[in-house]
């Protein structure tokens, strides 16, 4: 990653359209920067006070006025509606995500993320769906649409690296949608507070070849257990959290290698 | 003429030609609009979300009492104008019969509210009666008894707010020359009127 | 509407400080339980910067934290188990951290400074006033802010300790103490904003009826100077908004206490509302916490570059779009919250729309330095600091205010990065400059000039230190709210970045003791001021420093604008709006001028 203004790489088909906007709006604010700051600084040294010299008189210049207000009014309404097209692609999933997208369910509680799979038969709610806590797979160069819900508060599914973010509403599903360019593991996050695990509320995203998430899909559903997912993490029952976590037995569950020992929270 | 002979130097400027007093009471009553409009908006939103919360008008809520309150309330606003008229011209006698007419009035409101409030709870309506679902869910409870409840604090206040001015008044403190602070009553009495009228429409007819 | 004939309460009928009229009030009554808006002006100002002392430690501890995770703060084991046993913040008491440093800053550090400090102080004596129009209420506005902020501290010291969703306090982990964890704590954080709240309206009331009714003859709408406009505004704006985040707040405590389901979805409750509810109030409240800031800056470079203010009717029509606009943009608060993703487009283009007002403003700031005779006290540093700043922190707006952008940078330290220009780049330089300025009025002393000019350059340097690569954190993905960050693996290399940034903000906060040094010391032995050491226009600097209760002898006359700086032909680069005009060889003694 870098130091700089510029983004990491994105994953997604529409992550580099989002790049664009950024990083249009950072030229046009860099040069708008650079003018009105060197300005003032030249100002600033240029009519410094200088013994005999008065300030010119002056309420104003209409003709001014009028140019800067005219100019940065064209100027935020060109990047809106440059915006526009790229949002409403990015965020709504009807319409955009193709028909044959993968359908997933993510579910997210305080503090992890439950993802629902369909299976084989690439339907959810039928008998061969399966569950995985804090680990997304999906297969590259394949839409995916999610329905996102909340058990409990307000919790953000964000995918940085494919530019997603979409807060989970309890009450609510949201439809969340997607294309990965990219095979490779990345990063989930959630990023609104949710409570005091809000910070360790990570889940991994791994985007597999095609054949390669083909069969991950019948490795998990050729098992005799499907995981569940644990019960409800609340505040509370953080004490109880630092005995067994229920998992199956191949578990990849990146909550077996947090940092940090679930003894650390028993305040 | 220079500007400054021109000036009269005893008055400030104009403004809105309304006493402090007066544009005070008319501003604050600006933000009570907002306050009454936020708990009404949420009302409105939640109905919007689950309409199938709300029980039938007069299923639950005692429309012909509360319309009869509602008649009271407005009566009490006639009786307050004409307690500002008659202060207007002077008439003490006539201010302070009004002003006692007006406190009855509305202590009488706020009277039958409680007893209403009562007698809801008795039946089980209560804020967050998820076991009245039959005849509305929590939502219907909620918004019902925060709506009319902030309410009836407001005409509370207004009935104390009567209460100082009627002493006042007993005290010859007003006169033809000075009535601002029986005006300012009025106007916050009237707003209270006004938004009672707001509420029972939308709690209690529809 | 009828008039009374002889209008008692009329505010030509002022107490104006009459010479010869001995001022007997006890000391209780001159300092404590004052009517008088200059005593409340300096009571808010202790009770707002104590709590921005608050803040400012909060924030400390926050950094902390983010600069060397988990480890022990020396001494800190004083904070107790409940919140870092051996002195190591919890994750839990990290969370009200956050929430409580936004909390008292916003609140009780700078909307009082703003609103209730520089209301109080300038608004009689700018308009030509002896008082407010209701003083007793303005002394009951002070004395509401008071419990309120004890409240909020209070909070920190209840079972379960203070709250911890957050300043915004988003439902239902907000609602839900069995979620949140948080009991007490959270009910004594609404029930502190409502009881401010009522101070804050008691505040708006009485600025909107002094300056509409109050001002002096020839004080026209467009003869007031910029910060009277700003608080005008401002004042409208709490008028309006306050009220609804008090309904907000009301409900939220209906739902945490009698079991109603206003936020709570298993019931029937939404969630959004909340966040509808909170930023109708919430996005106004931000003008409230700038437009001040820009009044202040106004009056400040005018004086300082000795020139009228350029485009002093643009300024005030920019004021006005500004708050206009602000009613219709809170959405954008709210694009990745769920909220229908057409409605967020249509508060895309309002949000790029009020854009537009601020760009007026700083180019009628720059304006207004060309060709100017600038004289760099350190009011005007801190002024100029505000514009620089500021524009930083309204160009990165632009990033957020693109729906599109805004799904990456949402929640992340970008934001953090933004808030922080706006507030402390903007308010709180401005504030600084309200306050080098206005001291010697109020005090009748002069604050340090030296040690005002180091506290600047120290200020300046190290707030952009932590503040500007918060920026590039964001833009890396950094989250807001961690407690640590180190759990992402996409993170971790960013954690130097964070320890860099925490020394920064420890030497930020330690060079604010040169201020509090400065501030304290000088209210005794600064050096005595002037009537008018700045060599300003406004009606204040025509009276001695302190002026005495009732202000002015009688009421005054008003000639001209506020920004009449080197006049052509006029003997001294500023004319006073109260001097009449030169007719024949009156001339008024020379002011003494103290260049600082």
């Amino acid at each position: 990653m870098d130091w700089g203004w510029l983004l990491p790489e994105p994953v997604s088909a529409f992550g580099s359209e989002i790049d664009s906007i950024y990083y249009l709006i950072l030229v046009i604010t860099a040069v708008i920067f650079v003018l009105v700051e060197v300005a003032l600084v030249v100002f600033l040294v240029k009519f410094r006070h200088k013994e005999g010299r008065r300030a010119e008189y002056s309420h104003g210049n209409t003709k001014l006025e009028a140019i800067w207000t005219v100019v940065p009014f064209i100027l935020v309404m060109v990047i809106a509606w440059m915006s526009m097209d790229v949002w409403l692609e990015a965020k709504v999933a009807d319409g955009h995500a193709p028909g044959d997208a993968l359908p997933l369910r993510v579910a997210a509680k305080q503090f992890e993320w439950n993802v629902t799979y369909p299976g084989p038969d690439e339907k959810l709610d039928t008998a061969d769906d399966f569950v995985k806590r804090n680990q997304l797979h999906v297969p590259v160069g394949r839409a995916v649409r999610i329905d996102l819900s909340s058990d409990d508060v307000i919790h953000s599914f964000f995918l940085p690296d494919f530019r997603v973010k979409q807060d989970a509403v309890p009450g609510m599903v949201i439809p969340v949608w997607f294309e990965p360019t990219t095979a490779g593991e990345y990063a989930l996050g959630c990023a609104e507070l949710c409570g005091l695990g809000h910070y360790r509320m990570r889940g991994s995203m791994t985007v597999h070849e095609t054949a390669a998430f083909d069969s991950w899909v019948a490795e998990e559903t050729s098992e005799p257990a499907v995981e569940t997912p644990t019960p409800a993490d609340t505040a509370g029952a953080e004490l109880e959290a630092a005995s067994a976590s229920p998992s199956a037995p191949e578990d990849h569950d990146h909550s077996s290698r947090q940092p940090d020992s679930e003894g650390e929270e028993q305040a | 003429m220079s500007e400054a002979a021109a000036m009269s130097a005893s008055r400030p400027m104009e403004g809105m030609r309304v006493y402090n007093l007066k544009l005070g009471m008319w501003v604050f009553l600006l933000s009570e609009v907002m306050f009454f409009s936020s708990l009404i908006g949420a009302y409105i939103i939640l109905r919007f979300a689950h309409p199938e919360q709300w029980a039938e008008p007069n299923a639950v809520l005692n429309v012909p009492l509360t319309g009869f309150n509602t008649f009271m309330l407005i009566c009490s606003s006639v009786t307050m104008v004409k307690a500002f008229a008659a202060i207007e011209h002077g008439d003490q006698a006539g201010l302070r019969k009004w002003l006692i007419a007006t406190i009855i009035l509305g202590a009488s409101f706020v009277g039958i509210q409680v007893y209403e409030y009562i007698k809801l709870g008795h039946e089980g309506f209560v804020p967050a009666a998820a076991a009245y679902a039959a005849e509305g869910g929590p939502l219907y409870g909620s918004t019902f008894y925060t709506m009319t409840g902030f309410h009836g604090a407001h005409v509370t206040i207004g009935v104390l707010a009567l209460i100082f001015t009627a002493i006042r008044a007993f005290q010859g403190k007003y006169s033809a020359e000075d009535y601002g602070g029986v005006e300012i009553m009025g106007l916050y009495w009237h707003f209270v009127d006004l938004v009672w009228i707001i509420l029972f429409t939308i709690v209690y007819l529809i | 509407m009828s008039t009374m004939p002889v209008e008692v309460g009329h505010p030509s009928v002022q107490h104006w400080a009459e010479p010869g009229h001995a001022d007997d009030r006890s000391f209780i009554r001159k300092y404590v339980f004052s009517t008088d808006h200059k005593v409340i002006g300096c009571q808010f100002l202790i009770l707002s910067l104590t709590f921005l002392l608050v803040g400012g430690l909060l924030a400390m501890l926050i950094r902390w934290q983010l600069g060397w995770p988990g480890l022990a703060i020396p001494g800190g084991s004083i904070l107790g188990e409940a919140k870092a046993p051996g002195g190591i913040i919890l994750p839990e008491f990290y969370n009200s951290l956050v929430t409580m440093h936004g909390t008292f800053m916003i609140f009780f550090a700078i909307m009082p400074l703003l609103v209730g400090v520089f209301g109080n102080w300038l608004i009689p004596l700018h308009v030509g006033a002896a008082d407010m129009a209701f003083p007793r209420l303005n002394m009951a506005s002070f004395w509401t802010a008071v419990p309120a902020g004890l409240i909020m501290l209070a909070s920190f010291f209840v079972t379960g300790g203070a709250s911890s969703a957050g300043w915004t306090a988003y439902a239902p982990l907000s609602a839900s103490p069995e979620l949140s964890g948080v009991y007490m704590g959270q009910k004594l954080w609404c029930i502190s904003l409502i009881v401010l709240g009522f101070s804050s309206l008691m505040g708006a009331v009485n600025y909107i009826t002094t300056i509409v009714n109050m001002r002096a003859p020839g004080m026209k709408w467009m003869r007031l100077p910029l910060p009277i406009w700003a608080l005008f505004i401002t004042a409208i704006l709490v008028l309006l908004a306050i009220p609804v985040l008090t309904g907000a707040l009301i409900l939220l405590l209906f739902d945490q206490t009698i079991g109603t389901s206003f936020f709570l979805p298993a019931d029937g409750g939404q969630p959004l509302m909340w966040q509808h509810l909170f930023w109708y109030f919430g996005h106004p409240e931000v003008y409230i916490l700038i437009l001040p800031a820009m009044g202040i800056t106004s009056e400040v470079l005018s004086n300082g570059a000795r020139k009228p203010i350029f485009g002093y009717k643009f300024m005030v029509y920019a004021l006005v779009s500004i708050a206009f606009l602000g009613w219709i943009v809170w959405g954008h608060h709210m694009f990745q919250s769920g909220m229908n993703p057409f409605l967020g487009a249509t508060f895309m283009t309002s949000t790029m729309i009020i854009a537009v007002p601020s760009a007026i403003k700083v180019f009628n700031w720059l304006g207004t330095l060309w060709r100017g005779d600038i004289h760099f006290h350190t009011p005007m540093l801190n002024a100029l600091a505000f514009v620089a700043m500021f524009v930083i922190g309204g160009l990165s707006g632009v990033f957020m205010a693109s729906t599109p952008v805004d799904i990456y940078i949402h929640d992340t330290y970008f934001i953090v990065a933004h808030i922080h220009y706006v507030l402390f780049g903007g308010s709180l330089f401005a504030i600084f400059a309200g306050i080098y300025f206005w001291f010697p009025k109020f005090f009748g002393r002069m604050l340090n000039p030296t040690l005002g000019k180091i506290h600047f350059v120290l200020t300046f340097v190290f707030y952009n230190l932590v503040f500007f690569p918060m920026h590039n954190l964001g833009l890396n993905g950094m989250m807001r709210r961690l407690y640590d960050p180190n759990q992402y693996e996409f993170l971790a290399p960013h954690q130097p970045m964070n320890t860099f940034i925490s020394v920064s903000a420890l030497l930020l906060g330690t060079a604010q003791l040169i201020f509090m040094f400065n501030f304290l010391w000088s209210l005794r032995a600064g050096k005595k001021a002037p009537p008018n050491p700045w060599n300003a226009n406004s009606l204040e600097w025509s009276l001695p420093s302190p002026p005495p209760h009732g202000n002015f002898p009688a009421m005054p006359t008003v000639y001209r604008g506020p920004y009449e700086y080197s006049v052509p032909g006029h003997h001294r680069d500023y004319w006073p709006q109260d001097e009449p005009p030169a007719e024949g060889g009156h001339r008024t003694a020379e002011r003494e001028e103290v260049h600082a």
